[in-house]
């Protein structure tokens, strides 16, 4: 491959930009979500290009426990938006006030 | 019989677990560099499309396609096993996790506006300040001008590193993974009295 190690960092980086982007824009908790699993998708990326750059073994092995954290957060992330859904009736953070 | 057994519980202690390199000619690299910059505007439209769809449903889908693109790239990175992982997880598992959410709840999508404009300043400063940071980091990597060179870690070779070096993590994590399963089903459990007090807030 004829691929400098930059363009693999800016493609990332790009990618978590526009999981920032989800985040902090949408005013949806299951976008809010999303956002985080592109986010953890570039970072696996970067993980599995570091590794072929450098020929070692440890990168997949990390990616592979960014998939297990993935699978986990998303469970559990989903049943507190459907809990709160339940609670409220909305899955907008704005009209999470009840303490207010 | 025992022996094809006594093949299968040993592991064979010739050579240890790492890349096995492959070198190709001149038109293969290109092809491979051109495919991966295929996948990247690949990746980058489809989840541009997927963070900015109104539609659930058609972010979802669009993410599924970013996704595949991963997988793509993963396995052009010389990461087979994980392709097949992020197929499986990402784009099966999780996203039919959140097409089934969306399903479930009763969302409005219209008249949602996607910004509120009193805020636009401080997110453009603090974007702009973070993309400047990000390209001035990827620019002054030393590395970040040396060339990939092919190479695939085989799905044997890398799950025998795993066990090797990183077994206790390994059982930590599905340890953590029960452990998420068992805390979303308390969570999605619905009680009695937790839906007779939702109906009255409801009256309210």
């Amino acid at each position: 491959m004829i691929v400098p190690f930059n363009h693999v960092l800016a493609l990332a980086g790009l990618l978590f930009l526009m999981g920032i982007f989800c985040v902090v824009v949408r005013r949806s908790l299951i976008m809010i979500l999303l956002g985080v699993e592109v986010m953890l998708n570039a970072a696996a990326i970067i993980l599995v290009g570091a590794s072929l750059l450098w020929h070692n073994l440890d990168g997949q092995a990390i990616v592979l426990f960014v998939f297990a954290i993935a699978a986990a957060e998303v469970s559990v992330g989903l049943a507190f938006i459907v809990w709160a859904y339940r609670r409220t009736g909305s899955v907008d953070p704005e009209n999470y006030n009840i303490l207010k | 019989m025992l022996e094809s057994l006594r093949k299968y519980l040993c592991f064979p202690a010739s050579r240890p677990p790492s890349f096995k390199l492959i070198l190709r000619s001149n038109i293969a690299m290109t092809i491979y560099s051109i495919i991966f910059y295929l996948l990247a505007i690949l990746i980058l439209i489809s989840t541009a499309l997927a963070i900015t769809r109104r539609d659930m449903v058609h972010a979802v889908v669009y993410l599924i396609f970013s996704f595949f693109g991963s997988a793509m790239l993963f396995y052009l990175f010389g990461a087979p096993f994980l392709a097949v992982l992020e197929v499986i997880i990402y784009a099966g598992a999780i996203m039919v996790l959140f097409l089934f959410i969306v399903m479930m709840l009763k969302v409005e999508t219209a008249g949602q506006r996607l910004f509120p404009l009193s805020q636009w300043l401080p997110a453009a400063v603090c974007a702009v300040a973070y993309l400047a940071l990000g390209i001035g980091l990827v620019a002054a990597d030393p590395n970040g001008h040396r060339v990939l060179t092919t190479g695939r870690a085989e799905p044997a070779a890398f799950g025998q590193y795993i066990f090797q070096k990183y077994w206790l993590p390994i059982e930590i994590i599905s340890l953590l993974l029960l452990v998420a399963v068992i805390g979303a089903l308390l969570l999605a459990r619905r009680s009695k009295k937790a839906s007779a007090r939702e109906t009255i807030e409801g009256e309210l």
